[in-house]
């Protein structure tokens, strides 16, 4: 379980998260939505514990993230995968080789079962073809997918996704939430998603987080999201210029 | 009185900045010279560095070498000549080359070629989030990135140094034949006179120092890039300010312990 509480964060004197507490349950795929630059992309880091909060605490299973020395965040983040909006791939590394990257750092398995273990990940992602080829050489979405793939081969039981499916095509995207979505089907992984794609969060979320202004404003099942009348929350699902969002 | 302020402020800042600078530093290093204990198998990564670092650097070197010595036996050459002492021109370079224009040379070469690459690759690294990548996999950066870059440029320097002193003293005795009519054999006495064991190890100290100081720098730099490609073009720029001035500083220290009064 993730327990997010009273998450506080300022960047030079802005508030980004104010107080932000929330329960993510083991298994549940928790998507958080929001206009850009209100704090989404934070909110992982913190539970990833790349960032620090002013205030409050991320606790990952009864162990407190924020303000672990870095064995005991290294011991959570072993449980954890992130897919970076950008792939985050290593630009002198091919694609097969940051994909197994993980697996022979920490000399898990012999180099035979690596291989075996990245191309099985690379066919499920359908970059089987594109192995040896280096990030420079391939689109943005591939090397999303190959982010992915790297995050696959730990077998994380918690998976942060950052814009998981910006950039990809209609097809491509409704791969990915199928896969987010089988993920926990089949293996239990908990998801906390970041995501601007409304099909794809009604498609895959088991809670929704409204962020604005640095505040959780509704949380709430796919179901009470589409039809709410939290004025904010309608205004940012239907897109609309009218309401109380300034977008000027 | 609110501009003083402003400046006692904002000089205030800049001196916390240094110092918080240089503190993130050594720790660096400290933190690299605990991963050495990988050193094996990071060997790959270290030998590609070695290889970069001199490829890179093989053609500027070579250049500035030679010109380096053909400049200093003319100089000296020419003052020398007043007092009929041209001939020994030769002991005055080797000095000169193996105690400190060697290894200095070499340091600004690789600040320049390989520190601000260093920097430009680990800066880009950092604001493209692979650094967040690395250290969600429970990568540590410093292990991956920074340890293999100290121990390669560390073992390069002096290598390019040899090369330095070496290729200095070739030029030196081309400027000593044709301008100062001194001969190769009379050149190559003189050299073997003043090559004193003391300043080679020192010159190679010095490199080696040089080196750690000019990796950890420059990775340092780089690892606390942010802001994008302003970022990491700042880094970049700070990275070889920051990397002359303390071969500058660390280079006095060193010939003040070694020859010092």
């Amino acid at each position: 379980m993730i327990e997010l509480i009273n998450l506080y964060k300022t960047f030079e004197e802005r508030v980004i998260l104010n107080n932000i507490s929330v329960k993510i349950e083991e298994g549940e795929t928790f998507v958080i939505i929001g206009l850009s630059g209100t704090g989404k992309t934070v909110t992982l880091k913190h539970i990833a514990g790349l960032l620090e909060p002013d205030h409050g605490m991320v606790v990952i299973d009864g162990i407190s993230m924020s303000g672990s020395s870095e064995r005991v965040k290294n011991k959570l983040r072993s449980k954890m995968g992130v897919v970076f909006q950008s792939g985050a791939l290593i630009n002198w590394l091919s694609v097969g080789d940051n994909v197994a990257l993980p697996l022979r750092e920490h000399k898990r398995y012999p180099e035979a079962e690596i291989r075996e273990i990245v191309d099985e990940k690379l066919r499920l992602l359908k970059l089987y073809e594109a192995k040896d080829k280096m990030p420079s050489d391939i689109s943005g979405g591939m090397k999303k997918r190959a982010g992915l793939a790297r995050v696959l081969v730990r077998n994380p039981k918690i998976i942060l996704y950052d814009e998981p499916t910006s950039g990809l095509d209609p097809v491509m995207s409704s791969r990915i939430s199928q896969l987010i979505v089988q993920m926990k089907n089949e293996f239990g992984v908990t998801s906390v998603v970041v995501t601007h794609d409304m099909n794809s969060a009604y498609y895959i979320a088991d809670r929704i987080a409204v962020l604005y202004n640095g505040e959780i404003v509704q949380c709430d099942t796919p179901e009470n999201i589409k039809n709410t009348e939290h004025p904010v929350v309608r205004q940012f699902i239907n897109g609309s210029l009218k309401g109380p969002i300034d977008v000027d | 009185m609110s501009r003083l302020l402003n400046l006692i402020i904002s000089t205030g800042s800049r001196i916390l900045d240094i110092i918080d600078f240089a503190g993130y530093s050594v720790v660096l290093f400290f933190k690299s010279v605990f991963y050495t204990k990988n050193v094996i198998s990071k060997r790959r990564e270290i030998i590609k560095q070695i290889y970069i670092s001199l490829v890179k650097t093989f053609g500027v070197v070579s250049i500035v070498a030679m010109f380096t010595g053909m400049i200093l036996a003319l100089q000296t050459g020419i003052e020398l000549k007043k007092f009929n002492l041209e001939d020994r021109v030769g002991n005055l370079l080797v000095a000169t080359l193996t105690r400190e224009m060697g290894p200095f040379t070499s340091a600004i070469i690789l600040i320049a070629s390989v520190g601000s690459a260093m920097a430009a690759e680990i800066g880009t690294m950092k604001v493209s989030e692979e650094i967040d990548a690395l250290t969600i996999m429970s990568i540590s950066p410093v292990k991956f990135l920074v340890m293999p870059r100290i121990v390669a440029l560390s073992i390069v320097l002096p290598i390019v140094t040899i090369y330095t002193d070496t290729l200095g003293c070739i030029g030196g005795a081309i400027i000593a034949k044709a301008q100062l009519n001194v001969s190769y054999g009379a050149f190559y006495q003189n050299i073997l006179e003043s090559l004193h064991l003391k300043a080679i190890y020192v010159g190679l100290l010095k490199a080696y120092i040089f080196g750690v100081i000019i990796s950890s720098i420059s990775c340092a730099h780089g690892l606390r890039a942010m802001n994008g490609a302003m970022g990491v073009g700042k880094a970049t720029r700070d990275s070889v300010v920051t990397s002359f001035i303390m071969v500058l500083i660390v280079g006095y220290i060193i010939t003040a312990i070694f020859y010092g009064l």
